[in-house]
């Protein structure tokens, strides 16, 4: 919580700083880092409710350790499941010609999107003073989408390098990205879009809770309950980023945009609405529903990217060509 | 297992060597091509960008959206100037000279090229004056010769090169980090023009042949990439400068020192001055007519003021500087014009040669009135 708060970081490093005879006038927010502490804390819950569960397999100081902190996993993910990563420890991938490609190829193809593209675009993507000067809609844009393909390129690079190691060293890990921004809907996108994370939070946040809702003895609507649990489950992903109103607001834009999407196809269904069998109006809907999921995403990194709700208003109102 | 250690044993081995093979190929056929003139002129300003208005120069990126490189191809490839085939009914005027003229801590509009273009003037024969900023800052009028002699194919009809005392000391000719990592352009104009510089000078960056590999060339190569990068920035913000909040003003008490770049007073030998560079560049122009100005200076009323104008000039080697200037323009015909004096030291910013938005129209105003007259001639 401390890390997560900017306000309550800059508190601790001035504490710090007092009790090592430092200024507290330099006291920053950025003063206490500690790398990869969000995963290693991901690992830690995991381990903790499945052992309270009692799904927790017997495991030596040692295995618990490694899994912990397997180093190429430990700053940004992919987020294992103990009970698969231990299987893969004591009995790794032989390191085969063909798995040192596949490896190899995985490595290279992570320091390509990281180094050349998502490097690249950061140069163009915006941020919080390019979002102030833009001076037209269009450019803005193009900054916009370039933001959106560089955070995927990113932290789909630093997942590849780490699949990729784990290659080498005879782990599967698993995949984080499956071609998210190609997704219909935004069920799909959240399905292939930071998947071990996504996966985390349904099986430790969203499930416990919307089951304790449907057996609660008071009647609640189900589509409250999926309303409910869905918009707390990604306001946390959004305070997961950081202690900001932006980041709340992010998780709650796909907590509500999730929500509207689960509602349509409920209507669709009950309704009897189908496109299979007219197959170019299904590529039709198909391509409408991509379009219209990538720019709702690339809509929502302006709260993510920006610092303030206003800055953030303002940037989504030029846009649309308003200011 | 041991079979399939041993093929991947073959295949790494397969992988690396084919991979140094190729590495090494490649570097080796770089040297002979040397394409990075041929690269820096592929560019995707005044195409899918606007050209811009000043050369590339920015010593902090990613605030200033622009950045300094000295692929001089690349430069003027990414500068307005390169995107316009001159019409019938332009004037073209050309500035040269140092930040001052760049427009250090002035936005592209509140330039001197800039105020010249909103005069909106017109010469005898009814074309358009347009005016192009090719000032670039550190102060060496042999990088502005360099300058001179890529925009001349540009086809100007007047050439107007500002200059100061701080950029006139032989010995500072070739400190400007633009021409060390340019050495075969500015060798060749030492010896084109026999100027008395070192063509060998150990500052000139290596020509070796790991230098001109692409390992060796890997920072330019990247800079070229970078200023496209950076095109969709200032073509979205028109911002190319980073204008810091707040400034040190130009020292108004100054030290009691009298020298000049190591020179005792009294007398400032004009041999000291590379006054023959500028011959070189009215030389250069062939038919085109260049107006040196000597550019307006922030002058003092401080500590010591008695004894100097500013930080950079003591009064006996710049007075002394304005009359070889004046001798020179005298002898060798040249048109000149020594506007020192002509801005108030309230229109200056961070320093002695740099001016506010009122200091350049000033001097711009000056500049227009000296067009017409030359382009009468």
């Amino acid at each position: 919580m401390v890390l997560k708060s900017e306000p309550l970081a800059k508190l601790a490093s001035a504490g710090l700083r007092a009790i090592s005879a430092q200024s507290v006038s330099l006291a920053s927010g950025l003063d206490i880092r500690w790398l990869g502490f969000s995963y290693v804390a991901f690992r830690l819950l995991h381990t903790l409710r499945d052992r309270l569960s009692g799904r927790l397999p017997g495991l030596t100081l040692q295995d618990y350790l490694v899994y912990v902190i397997f180093f190429p996993a430990f700053t940004a993910g992919p987020i294992d499941r103990v009970q698969r990563f231990t299987q893969d420890f004591h009995h790794p991938v032989k390191l085969t010609a063909e798995k040192a490609l596949q490896g190899g190829k995985r490595i290279l193809l992570g320091i390509f999107s990281k180094f050349v593209l998502a490097d690249g675009l950061a140069l163009i993507a915006l941020n919080t003073t390019n979002a102030s000067q833009v001076t037209s809609t269009g450019w803005l844009w193009l900054m916009l989408y370039a933001f959106a393909l560089r955070i995927f390129f990113d932290f789909a690079g630093y997942t590849d390098i780490a699949i990729g190691l784990g290659h080498l060293l005879g782990i599967q890990l698993p995949e984080n990205f499956d071609q998210p921004y190609r997704k219909p809907n935004l069920t799909q996108f959240w399905n292939s879009w930071h998947i071990t994370l996504a996966n985390w939070f349904r099986a430790y946040f969203f499930n416990p809770l919307t089951r304790a809702l449907r057996t609660s003895t008071s009647s609640i609507p189900a589509a409250f309950i999926i309303f409910f649990g869905q918009l707390s489950t990604f306001v946390l992903i959004g305070l997961w980023h950081g202690i900001t109103w932006n980041f709340a607001i992010w998780g709650a834009w796909h907590g509500l945009g999730l929500f509207i999407h689960n509602r349509w196809t409920e209507l669709l269904r009950s309704k009897g609405i189908s496109f299979e069998a007219r197959p170019r109006l299904q590529w039709l809907v198909r391509t409408a529903g991509t379009l219209l999921t990538f720019h709702y995403v690339s809509l929502g990194w302006v709260w993510f990217v920006l610092s303030t709700p206003e800055q953030s208003w303002k940037t989504l109102l030029k846009l649309v060509g308003i200011g | 297992m041991a079979e399939s250690m041993k093929s991947a044993s073959h295949f790494w081995k397969r992988v690396i060597l084919k991979g140094v093979l190729l590495f090494l190929l490649l570097n080796f056929l770089f040297v002979p091509l040397d394409p990075l003139p041929a690269l820096g002129r592929i560019s995707a300003y005044n195409l899918v960008f606007p050209g811009r208005l000043r050369l590339p120069y920015g010593e902090v990126p990613e605030q200033a959206y622009n950045l300094s490189l000295y692929n001089l191809d690349a430069m003027f490839a990414s500068h307005e100037l390169a995107g316009r085939v001159k019409p019938a009914s332009e004037y073209r005027v050309i500035l040269v000279g140092d930040s001052s003229v760049w427009g250090y801590l002035l936005k592209p509009e509140n330039t001197l090229a800039a105020y010249i273009n909103a005069s909106g003037l017109k010469v005898s024969d009814d074309r358009n004056v347009h005016a192009y900023n090719l000032g670039y800052p550190t102060m060496s009028i042999t990088k502005d010769l360099l300058i001179l002699s890529y925009a001349m194919q540009y086809q100007p009809d007047l050439v107007i090169w500002l200059i100061t005392l701080e950029s006139l000391p032989v010995q500072k000719q070739l400190d400007s980090p633009i021409l060390q990592n340019n050495p075969s352009s500015v060798s060749d104009l030492i010896t084109r023009y026999s100027l008395a510089l070192d063509v060998q000078d150990p500052r000139f960056a290596g020509n070796s042949f790991l230098s001109r590999t692409i390992i060796g060339q890997r920072r330019d190569l990247a800079d070229i990439l970078r200023l496209q990068l950076y095109g969709v920035s200032w073509a979205a913000t028109g911002i190319d400068q980073y204008y810091p909040v707040s400034y040190e003003p130009p020292q108004e008490d100054l030290d009691p020192d009298l020298s000049f770049q190591g020179l005792p007073p009294p007398v400032l030998d004009p041999s000291n001055l590379a006054m023959e560079v500028l011959s070189a560049g009215s030389t250069m122009a062939g038919n085109v007519p260049v107006l040196f100005v000597n550019e307006p200076i922030y002058i003092s009323k401080g500590q010591n003021s008695e004894v100097r104008y500013n930080f950079f000039y003591p009064q006996w080697a710049y007075d002394q500087y304005r009359n070889i200037f004046s001798s020179s323009c005298h002898q060798d015909g040249w048109q000149c014009l020594d506007e020192w004096n002509l801005v108030p030291a309230d229109e200056f910013t961070n320093s002695a040669i740099h001016m506010n938005p009122a200091g350049t129209q000033a001097l711009a105003f000056q500049l227009q009135e000296a067009i017409l007259s030359l382009s009468m001639h």
